[in-house]
């Protein structure tokens, strides 16, 4: 039986180009994030006023009770706005949706949580908010001090909590949900190992009980490890759907390929000046094991080519390797040399299981005599690296920028003799 | 299965009444939110509501009746003129102010959860309303005290509060959708606010305006046969009261009323996009 039956939903957001100050609009958003991605190309768009922006188009699907759908695409696909259109946060501009069935949605956790106020005070707050009875709470309410641990500090503000506390408490209030739908956001990613490994497993029993379950991650891992269906968005549109195993190789192959090469083959139209000029730039993977994306396993070479056009300088070069939100983790460069006129070719190699995953951007820069910048191409290539673990049941956000593994050993050094 | 809904473009109208209905035990926890937290880490607590407007009035009758000479209606004496005003005025001005910052201060509900949004500016009157019952019980305890007496009048408070309320939830959803499309009104509010407290006959009695040429325009302002009223329901027939006042205050606090629930119905699926 469809529980969720979708037809051709839109959303359209109208992009107001004149507001220049105040909060960030959707507009400063949207044209952020392009303006990183695409340098340059969207430039004529300042002087248009109003622009539509679709968010979702024509997207159409039907979702079977017990269900249990992952849903993926990059930042922006609409996965959050399919989701806030789901939980009735807003509207669709057209199409319509059937839902049949109570639905829960967690976008957050703990929503609306009011610092001054105490967790047991908040557990009823949050529990109202999320559409549980009175009754409802109070029959759940000893699972839920439970679950997430905080029996001692039942009476204390929850401004007064760690931060892992509060988690806890939130998730455990939206996991004592009774919805025959419940729709979850990113939510795993928060919480310690353990409490990781309980919410996945009441996700897992929500759905077991036959009831339906939407899980929108960027955590393949997770979603792989949960969902038996999947979803897969891009610029709005539905693009695929059916098994999670499927879907997740498919949309691994796309993402791999997004910015990983840059190359020029006209000399004169080359970016650079009248020493130097680029000819390409590259991130080239080394795949193994049949891979097709990039993932934390796989190493990656930096292919550069660039032509030099004065002789006898004496040049070197350096990378600059950001995240994407542009903390630099690293800059590394070649030694000085002296070169001729002609084609300078070079390669700088990033061993396997160095850096986490995540998304990076590479920045280029060509010096010479060691002080002077020649040229410098910023944001020149960018490129994911997926998430890949083994042997672990944590599925958190692996901290950090860089994830290598070092030569660090545990033994035993002594033995307890009970007597 | 029993529970079906239907979600499209303005498609929310059908159950919302019904919604609004079956989340009631929201309202109240929403409304409870706000009065625990009210006084949270003050040190006098709730002596507050006490304080302030005791305070007020202090003030009022030193710089209107002390220092400006002003003269309360016949036969009443001046501070009790002043503290009975205060009392329902506050109550509107608290509430309108309330109400009108309600979908803003719970943004973080409004783009993560739904509800019908109705709940929040309704919840938000709770602090103003607990306010003005101990303001109103300490007006009683004063004018027994001060050996005035109380009128039979009393049993009309309730009308006048309920229509205080209609006023104040009339104008403040207006400016609460407002509010969250352009913040200027959050400047403009306390404004209003304060404005309001000079053109309405709180440290006066509005017989002063009685006969002068602006008098009708004055008395277009409802809250002002509000305050009249309610002072007539407090200290009786010797406080100015012109009941043809009543008509136009309430015939105009309805309309206000049933066009704002309309306007704040139609913008409120749409407050997301804007917060």
């Amino acid at each position: 039986m469809s529980v969720i039956v979708a037809e051709n939903i839109s959303k359209k957001y109208i992009i107001d180009h004149q507001r220049k100050s105040g909060t960030p609009s959707l507009r400063d958003v949207v044209s952020d994030t392009l303006g990183k991605v695409f340098p340059g190309k969207n430039k004529q768009d300042d002087f248009a006023e109003k622009e539509e922006f679709w968010a979702l188009k024509d997207v159409s699907f039907r979702i079977e009770q017990g269900d249990r759908i992952g849903i993926v695409g990059h930042n922006g696909a609409g996965k959050s706005t399919l989701l806030k259109i789901l939980s009735r946060i807003t509207e669709p501009s057209t199409g319509q949706i059937k839902i049949n069935g109570r639905i829960a949605s967690l976008l957050e956790v703990g929503t609306g949580f009011h610092p001054e106020l105490t967790g047991r005070e908040n557990i009823f707050l949050n529990g109202a908010i999320l559409g549980m009875s009175k009754t409802e709470i109070k029959q759940s309410f000893d699972a839920i001090v439970d679950f997430a641990g905080v029996e001692k500090f039942l009476d204390t503000p929850v401004k007064r909590y760690s931060s892992g506390m509060y988690v806890r408490l939130g998730f455990a209030i939206a996991a004592h949900l009774n919805p025959e739908i419940l729709i979850v956001d990113e939510v795993l990613a928060v919480g310690d190992t353990e409490f990781q490994k309980k919410s996945l497993g009441k996700m897992r029993d929500v759905s077991e009980s036959g009831r339906t379950l939407i899980f929108v991650s960027h955590n393949l891992t997770a979603i792989q490890a949960l969902c038996n269906k999947s979803f897969y968005f891009e610029k709005g549109r539905l693009v695929d759907q059916g098994d999670t195993t499927h879907i997740v190789t498919n949309y691994l192959s796309q993402v791999s390929h997004k910015s990983l090469e840059k190359h020029w083959d006209d000399i004169n139209h080359a970016p650079g000046n009248d020493q130097v000029r680029i000819k390409s730039f590259k991130v080239v993977p080394e795949f193994q094991d049949n891979l097709s994306h990039i993932d934390v396993r796989t190493p990656i070479d930096f292919r550069f080519e660039f032509w030099n056009m004065e002789e006898g300088a004496n040049l070197n070069l350096s990378l600059h390797l950001y995240t994407f939100t542009g903390e630099c983790i690293f800059n590394v460069g070649t030694q000085s040399e002296s070169f001729g006129k002609g084609l300078v070719t070079g390669t700088c190699h990033i061993p396997g299981n160095f850096l986490n995953d995540g998304s990076y951007v590479v920045s280029m820069m060509i010096v010479k005599d060691t002080s002077t910048v020649l040229y410098n191409m910023e944001e020149a290539l960018v490129f994911d690296i997926e998430d890949y673990r083994e042997n672990v049941t944590w599925y958190g956000k692996w901290p950090g920028y860089i994830r290598p593994q070092l030569n660090f050993s545990i033994r035993q050094t002594e033995h307890l003799v009970n007597d | 299965m029993k529970h079906t809904i239907t979600i499209k473009a303005g498609g929310s109208e059908k159950d919302y009444w019904k919604d609004l209905w079956l989340n009631r035990q929201l309202l109240w926890i929403l409304s409870k939110r706000d009065i625990s937290v009210r006084y949270k880490q003050t040190l006098l607590g709730l002596a507050w509501s006490v304080l302030r407007p005791l305070m007020t009035m202090g003030i009022m009758v030193f710089v209107f009746s002390l220092v400006a000479k002003l003269e309360g209606d016949p036969g009443i004496p001046y501070p009790l003129m002043v503290l009975s005003g205060i009392t329902i005025w506050t109550f509107f001005s608290n509430t309108f102010t309330q109400i009108s910052s309600s979908i803003l201060i719970n943004s973080n509900l409004v783009s993560k959860v739904y509800f019908p949004r109705l709940l929040m500016p309704l919840s938000s009157v709770a602090v103003g309303f607990v306010d003005f019952l101990i303001t109103f019980v300490i007006f009683l305890v004063f004018t027994v005290v001060s050996g005035y007496g109380l009128s039979w009048n009393i049993i009309f408070v309730p009308a006048f509060v309920i229509l205080t309320f209609f006023i104040s939830l009339g104008f403040g959803l207006f400016f609460a959708v407002l509010n969250v499309r352009f913040r200027d009104i959050g400047q403009l509010i306390p404004f209003i606010v304060q404005v309001g407290f000079y053109i309405c006959p709180i440290a006066y009695t509005s017989r002063l305006v009685e006969g002068q040429w602006f008098e009708s325009i004055y008395k277009l302002n409802p809250i002002v046969g509000i305050i009249d009223g309610f002072r007539w329901c407090l200290l009786g027939d010797k406080a100015y009261f012109d009941p043809q006042s009543l008509i136009s205050t309430t015939i105009l606090s309805l309309i206000t009323l049933v066009l704002s629930i309309v306007y704040f119905r139609k913008k409120e699926n749409t407050f997301v996009d804007h917060i």
